[in-house]
């Protein structure tokens, strides 16, 4: 760090930092990290696109966006860029103040979440200790501002939209909850960071183990909740034309599409978190690699691995399956997963009070 | 007490699962269809008053563009009626030729078929996967005529011209590399015949991974199974034809039970449905891509073996060859009278129908003696289906809707005509 900014520069910078109260340091300091961590999460959203628009047309025999700057590299920008300049036509009869108001409200979830997901060991915007009941409650907001779309536009397509969304939210919102249930007895805490050193050890400490069908209904509810295909029946676009975002245009669009994009990848790093062990790698404890070996230390990279893969595997589904009937969704919610998820809890709990598996020390 | 009632919604003309210009008024209860009344008519091209208008000949180009994605079946129906009322009969190898030709055209069709239904359940991936092969049916339809899609390659007496001995080929361009080229153009190297014959090969291959995909899948089962139910009985009444009568367990194919050309003489075997939902329909028109496979493969095989004319030999119906025009006077006269004034047809009735894709594709001409037909009526198979869509929907979702749409493989340039 010294060696990058030489000390003229360096010097009064450290007097001035001595010298600001503590709490002008923190604000400053955390300031500072929610802008980077946003604008990351930005980027790396317009280049999910990008990926998802890639992976998707080599699985269709096809080869994705190869025009814009070496690569197709550039086309999120280029995307980006187009949605700027278009015009936001905000429907006549629609109710103006929510449906300016409903984008934000989806987005603003989408990254406060973020606050508190550990990136690796040291780095957390906000450590909070019921990290866990803060990212159940800011999902469960996020669904308010497709209802609100849906309603404010005032179009009948929008309206099935909200209502098909609004069911769907309700049903998967208890299977995710009931999931997290499972992860909170394992882990013994709400703190997303001290549940991923609970999973520290090795591959076999993982949560996925124990808890493969809480990881499984975890991750098909995340599907769900961020209405991916095949559950992408509030924007459905053979049926209801684009659902709940039938009327918008411009920014207002693309901060929709920023919003289910930001919540993929929010799904992504929880999953990685809650199951998969977050930062940790999985070469822990693995001697052959060299005494030194990087690979075995917990980083930020492996939380990226596990993002992106949890990433290809949202594209992987929408490649693959043909769309749920909306009915068909709420069945699957109420009568498979919850069901699942309740007997698993009470799998769990008898295996914790016996002491069997590796929870045992931790939830005992 | 609030008043609780319908609502209806407006589907189309602009919808991504309309297939053209369906527009669909639906009186919804929730999600639920009370009743679906289809607005036809907005693709009205007058085809049948613009035939009536001009000579026999000039209309074929017409006839390709009613069911723009099966262009040459219904040349085929059109040609058949002029050819019943000028008491011709094309030769063995045009006869072939036709028959290889309305099968390339089934499975361009039902790929077209395939990929849309999967795309409006949400399979997105099997559109580009069917568009991926029926690209190469499109360059066998380009070799034979110059053109991908309307080919106008069926005449009275015949077909146009002969097979060609080379098949059109890929040029390297700023985003293909020669190398990707070369590679493209490999099966292209041959004459047509080993084009169809390379396809016919590796066809059944792609069928089963468009079924890898969907036949056992079960989200594709769950929104087919017992959708649109429609029995035997009502199928017939409905005047249903083709795979949508077949779906519902009806042996009924214009191939085997009316053989026009050389049908009789070919191998194949006609799927039927037990359910009559649109599962079986699935079922029923994959089936029917592997069958063609099987005529086209066997009239592959024949055309190899078997040269001789494509048109009769009857300057009255069919214009002489340029070479011959150039330096026979009674050939160049012929020649100007065709192009001029065309021929006249006897005067009388004729119903000539082939086995299209979509059913009974039918053409009623009336001939009053002069070079125009007096009149010509459109049997589009789609009109009868899409009349029973209200029938069909009753009672199912929204989302159902757009299957429906699907499975009764609409088009509408040939339900408007």
């Amino acid at each position: 760090m010294t060696a990058l900014i030489p000390d003229f520069v360096m010097l009064p910078w450290m007097a001035f930092w001595e010298g600001l109260p503590p709490l002008m340091q923190l604000l400053f300091s955390k300031t500072t990290l929610i802008v980077f961590v946003t604008v990351c999460i930005i980027l790396t959203v317009a280049f999910t696109t990008y990926f998802e628009r890639k992976v998707i047309g080599y699985m269709q025999g096809r080869i994705g966006p190869n025009r814009v700057g070496p690569l197709g590299l550039g086309q999120p920008f280029a995307d980006v860029i187009k949605l700027l300049i278009k015009e936001i036509v905000v429907p006549q009869k629609s109710n103006r103040f929510l449906f300016i108001i409903a984008p934000l409200l989806s987005i603003v979830p989408a990254l406060a979440t973020w606050a508190v997901i550990p990136l690796n060991p040291t780095t957390v915007i906000a450590d909070i200790n019921a990290g866990l009941l803060y990212v159940l409650a800011l999902t469960s907001v996020g669904v308010y501002g497709v209802i609100l779309a849906g309603w404010a536009t005032n179009s009948k397509y929008a309206f099935l939209g909200a209502m098909r969304s609004a069911a769907q939210i309700v049903a998967y919102e208890i299977a995710m909850g009931f999931a997290l249930v499972g992860v909170l007895m394992a882990g013994g805490s709400l703190n997303l960071g001290d549940i991923t050193r609970a999973q520290a050890g090795g591959v076999s400490h993982w949560f996925i183990l124990p808890l493969l069908p809480l990881f499984l209904v975890y991750f098909i509810s995340g599907v769900a909740e961020t209405n991916r295909a095949p559950f992408d029946v509030a924007e459905g676009e053979s049926e209801i034309v684009a659902g709940f975002h039938v009327e918008y245009s411009g920014v207002a669009f693309a901060v929709f599409f920023l919003a289910e994009y930001a919540n993929m990848v929010l799904i992504s790093a929880l999953t990685s978190i809650f199951f998969l062990g977050g930062w940790a790698s999985p070469f822990e404890g693995w001697t052959f690699l060299g005494a030194e070996s990087l690979l075995r230390e917990p980083s930020f990279f492996w939380l990226a691995v596990k993002i992106a893969f949890f990433i290809f595997v949202f594209f992987w589904l929408r490649a693959t399956f043909p769309r749920y009937r909306y009915d068909q969704i709420m069945r699957l919610g109420w009568k498979v997963f919850i069901p699942i998820t309740i007997v698993w809890i009470a799998v769990e709990g008898v295996m914790a009070w016996l002491r069997i598996g590796p929870w045992s020390g931790m939830a005992g | 007490m609030a008043e609780i009632q319908n609502y209806t919604m407006n589907f189309g003309p602009q919808h991504p699962a309309a297939h053209g210009v369906l527009r669909l008024v639906l009186e919804m209860d929730g999600e639920v269809i009370q009743r679906a009344d289809p607005h036809v008519g907005l693709l009205h091209r007058a085809t049948e008053k613009l035939a009536e208008s001009k000579p026999y000949s000039q209309s074929i180009g017409y006839m390709d563009r009613l069911d723009y994605v099966s262009m040459m079946c219904n040349e085929h129906s059109y040609v058949l009626a002029i050819e019943k009322l000028l008491g011709i009969v094309p030769p063995v190898r045009a006869q072939y030729i036709r028959v290889m030709f309305d099968e390339i055209t089934r499975v361009l069709n039902h790929l077209m078929w395939l990929g849309a239904h999967g795309l409006d359940i949400g399979a997105m991936t099997m559109f580009l996967y069917c568009f991926r092969e029926r690209e190469d049916l499109m360059d066998c339809y380009e070799a034979v005529s110059g053109t991908r899609m309307h080919a106008t390659y069926y005449r009275p007496g015949g077909v146009f011209r002969d097979l060609p001995d080379s098949m059109p080929k890929y040029q390297p361009s700023k985003w293909r590399s020669q190398k990707k080229v070369d590679k493209l153009n490999e099966i292209r190297q041959g004459s047509l015949l080993d084009f169809i014959d390379a396809f016919t090969a590796k066809f059944p291959a792609c069928v089963d991974q468009y079924e890898t995909l969907l036949t056992d899948n079960r989200i594709w089962k769950q929104r087919t199974v017992n959708i649109a139910v429609v029995s035997p009985e009502r199928a017939l009444q409905l005047g249903f034809t083709g795979p949508m009568l077949r779906g519902s367990g009806v042996e009924w194919d214009l191939r085997k039970k009316q053989p026009y050309e050389v049908y009789d003489r070919l191998d194949f075997d006609i799927p039927v449905g037990v359910n009559g939902d649109c599962y079986d329909r699935y079922l029923v028109r994959v089936e029917e891509m592997r069958q063609s496979n099987r005529i086209i493969k066997q009239c592959v095989d024949w055309l190899r073996e078997n040269s001789g004319p494509v048109i009769v030999d009857d300057h009255k119906v069919v214009a002489p060859s340029r070479v011959e025009m150039k330096d026979d006077m009674e050939s160049l006269i012929h020649h100007f009278k065709l192009f001029t004034e065309g021929y006249c047809v006897p005067a009388g009735e004729a119903y000539a129908a082939v086995e299209h894709p979509k059913g009974e594709f039918g053409i009623y001409l009336i001939s009053d003696g002069a070079n125009k037909p007096y009149r010509v009526k459109i049997r589009a198979p789609g009109f009868a289906h899409l009349s029973a869509m209200s029938e069909m929907v009753e009672g199912h979702m929204l989302a159902d809707v757009v299957a429906v749409i699907g499975t009764q493989d609409i088009v509408f340039g040939e339900v408007d005509r």
